[in-house]
């Protein structure tokens, strides 16, 4: 097996706030393999874009001290910022209407990105992001360096969004709900557009999602998030064929491409400011035991799969 | 953007049509009957009715409206009162002086508050920002002829760093008046110790009158920069990689300053209007002190051209704060098309 390109492990993020303190993020583990993808998927809330935002080095004000450690390329970038993975992670953020600056020209503004982090002239910048605007297949690549934000339809913004990511030649692409903005035509056309820019320059994806289509279709591997810990990971297809955890296994069930039963899940998801003790699934779980409310559950590992629960095995009923 | 900056200048013409006629309508019923006023005290009906017919006034009101609209047209705003001389000869000779020491305020303003805003907001709820805070409640607060003779008694008086009036020290004499700038006029006729003579002479009253709109300016910067900074694109541009210092000071700045810029033409009255008090304390040969004096003397056709002309200024400089806004932001343009 090759070396994961980016490996987190006992990742925990803590806010603290008027409010309180809030643990956003607990014992989080997963790993990306080089070349591979990975879908992170759960209800909003749970802490995705905060796990992104560690990735990126870009945690809020008061979440300064994340515990645990985020290997990339084998070096810790949580604790080392001067190891930062700046440029060699490329970041495709959710929202394509707000994440371009309104005043700049679209060149500029990832020349800007080059200019700290890419080899070469200002000349060979602008050459390698009008090449990046074709493999986008962004219509007349030359005019669209020098045209403002607001000149592009969003689809065209995304792709100038997904240009901008590759600039500087990442190793992996982190991807934030890049399609939640957009049409289902446009969704799709992303989509394959990040499945191939993925696959011909073998870069490793990370993709944050809260629809399983989508994932079925990007992702090789998945992990579940529930309430900033992780309730299952595996191969995309075992976990949404077989899904094992009470949480999975429900929020499948409610999918509605896939529903058995649209009745939801009871109950909502815990205020990251109060969470329950022990499993945080188990106010809302159909099969929690005593036990559940006392620690957090061990974690069941049975071949490429993981699962935050030990008795997965019951079956539910309704 | 040549088609936005000429709609911008049609747009102002209605108004400054506007204001002659306010300034007739003004001029005849301010001074309740102008010929009487003319004419002075002692003056008999029939001197009187003499300068009625003299200047007009005996005829229909809007015939008189027409001729004052074609003499203020053709920059004919009669004589003078107070002195006798042609009123737009004494503007000619006076506003450069007054905008010489407006543009300076200003740019002092502009220059040191965007920064002074910026760093404030970038250090919210910091010692930065509540020091620029209470320069900027502070420079509100202080009545400037107050502020001017106390940066007199200081950097003139004590120090003895700083000239205490005037534009030039009467030893260097005068450059040649071409623009009637002295820091232009020196400047080309080759004499830099007149040009720093006259920049010494500026310090003062610039530093006095740009006080109250450093003030504003900074205050608006900084909330237009924190209020930029929650923007998704901030976020995205860390995550992307910008460089810290860039971010805030380049792509943060230019998406806060509208704001500020809005600000700044508005201020531009305010600075003219300012400028009447800091002339005063500092001798400075401007529009203000001119103002002053016709109104003390009830020059009512000087006080109308002095009107009209800060009017005019004004104007420009309104159509000059919608440019840059346009260059700034491109939507602007856009927009008003
Ligand atoms: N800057 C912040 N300040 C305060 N709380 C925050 C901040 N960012 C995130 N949170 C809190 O952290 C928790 C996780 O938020 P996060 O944005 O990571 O969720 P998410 O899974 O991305 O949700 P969504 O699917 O809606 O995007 C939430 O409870 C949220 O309220
Ligand atoms: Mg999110």
């Amino acid at each position: 097996m090759t070396r994961p390109i980016l490996q987190v492990e006992g990742l925990a993020v803590e806010l603290r706030g008027e409010a309180g303190t809030a643990q956003i993020l607990d014992d989080v583990t997963f790993h990306v393999p080089a070349g591979g993808s990975l879908g992170i998927v759960g209800e909003s809330g749970c802490g995705k874009s905060t796990l992104l935002r560690a990735i990126l080095g870009i945690l809020p004000k008061g979440a300064e001290t994340p515990r645990g450690s985020i290997l990339f390329e084998g070096r810790d970038i949580l604790s080392d910022r001067a190891a930062s993975a700046r440029g060699r992670i490329g970041f495709v953020p959710q929202d394509p209407y707000l994440s371009l600056n309104p005043v700049f020209r679209a060149g500029d503004q990832i020349l800007e990105i080059m200019r700290r982090h890419a080899p070469g002239s200002r000349r060979d910048h602008r050459a390698k992001i009008v090449e990046l605007f074709r493999a986008v297949q962004l219509p007349d690549p030359e005019a669209a360096l020098a045209k403002y934000p607001h000149q592009f339809s969003g689809g065209q913004r995304q792709r100038l969004l997904i240009a901008a990511a590759l600039a500087c030649d990442p190793s992996l692409l982190v991807a934030d709900e890049p399609t939640t903005a957009l049409d289902v035509t446009t969704q799709r056309e992303i989509l394959s557009l990040l499945r191939g820019l993925a696959a011909d320059r073998g870069l490793a994806l990370l993709f944050v999602t809260h629809d399983f289509g989508v994932l079925a279709s990007v992702c090789d591997r998945v992990t579940v998030l529930y309430a900033g810990r992780v309730a299952e990971g595996g191969p995309t297809r075992t976990v949404l064929d077989a899904p094992q955890h009470p949480y999975t296994r429900m929020l499948l069930a409610c999918h509605p491409d896939r529903a058995t039963d649209l009745a939801g899940i009871p109950g909502t998801v815990p205020a990251a400011t109060a969470q329950p003790s022990g499993c945080r699934f188990h106010p809302r779980c159909p099969i929690v035991r005593g036990s559940c409310a006392e620690s957090p559950p061990q974690t069941v590992t049975e071949g490429d799969r993981v699962v935050a629960c030990p008795f997965h095995a019951e079956p539910i009923l309704a | 953007m040549a088609r936005y900056i000429l709609r911008r200048v049609l747009l102002a013409l209605p108004a400054l049509f506007g204001l002659v006629i306010l300034t007739f309508v003004l001029s005849r019923v301010v001074p309740g009957d102008a010929a009487a006023t003319l004419a002075g005290d002692a003056a008999t009906p029939a001197q009187i009715a003499d300068i009625r017919a003299r200047y007009g006034l005996d005829r229909p009101i809007m015939e008189q409206a027409a001729i004052h609209v074609r003499q203020v047209l053709t920059g004919d705003f009669g004589r003078s009162i107070f002195s006798g001389r042609p009123v737009a000869e004494e503007i000619i000779q006076r506003l450069p002086a007054t905008l010489e020491l407006t543009f300076v305020a200003l740019f002092l303003a502009t220059v040191i508050g965007i920064p002074l805003g910026l760093l404030a907001a970038l250090d919210h709820n910091g010692p930065i920002d509540h020091l620029v805070r209470l320069l900027s409640v502070g420079g509100l607060a202080i009545a400037s002829f107050w502020l001017a003779i106390m940066l007199q008694l200081v950097f003139s008086m004590d120090l003895d760093v700083l000239p205490l009036r005037g534009r030039m020290d009467v030893a260097l004499g005068q450059p040649a008046r071409v623009t009637g700038s002295m820091l232009i006029d020196s400047l080309l006729a080759g004499r830099l110790d007149m040009f720093v003579d006259a920049c010494r002479h500026l310090v003062l009253p610039a530093v006095t009158l740009a006080l109250p709109g450093l003030a504003t300016i900074a205050r608006f910067t900084r909330s237009g920069v924190l209020e930029t900074l929650q923007k998704d694109f901030v976020l995205y541009a860390r995550a992307a990689g910008y460089g810290r210092v860039r971010l805030a000071a380049i792509y943060v700045l230019r998406n806060a300053v509208n704001v500020t810029v809005t600000q700044i033409g508005l201020l531009f009255g305010a600075l003219i209007s300012g400028a009447v008090a800091v002339e005063a304390v500092f001798d400075w040969p401007g529009l203000g002190t001119y103002a002053v004096q016709a109104i003390l003397s009830a020059d009512y056709k000087a006080l109308l051209a002095v009107t009209l002309v800060v009017g005019v200024v004004y104007a420009v400089v309104n159509v000059a704060v919608d440019v840059v806004q346009a260059l700034i932001d491109p939507r602007v343009a856009e927009e008003h098309r």
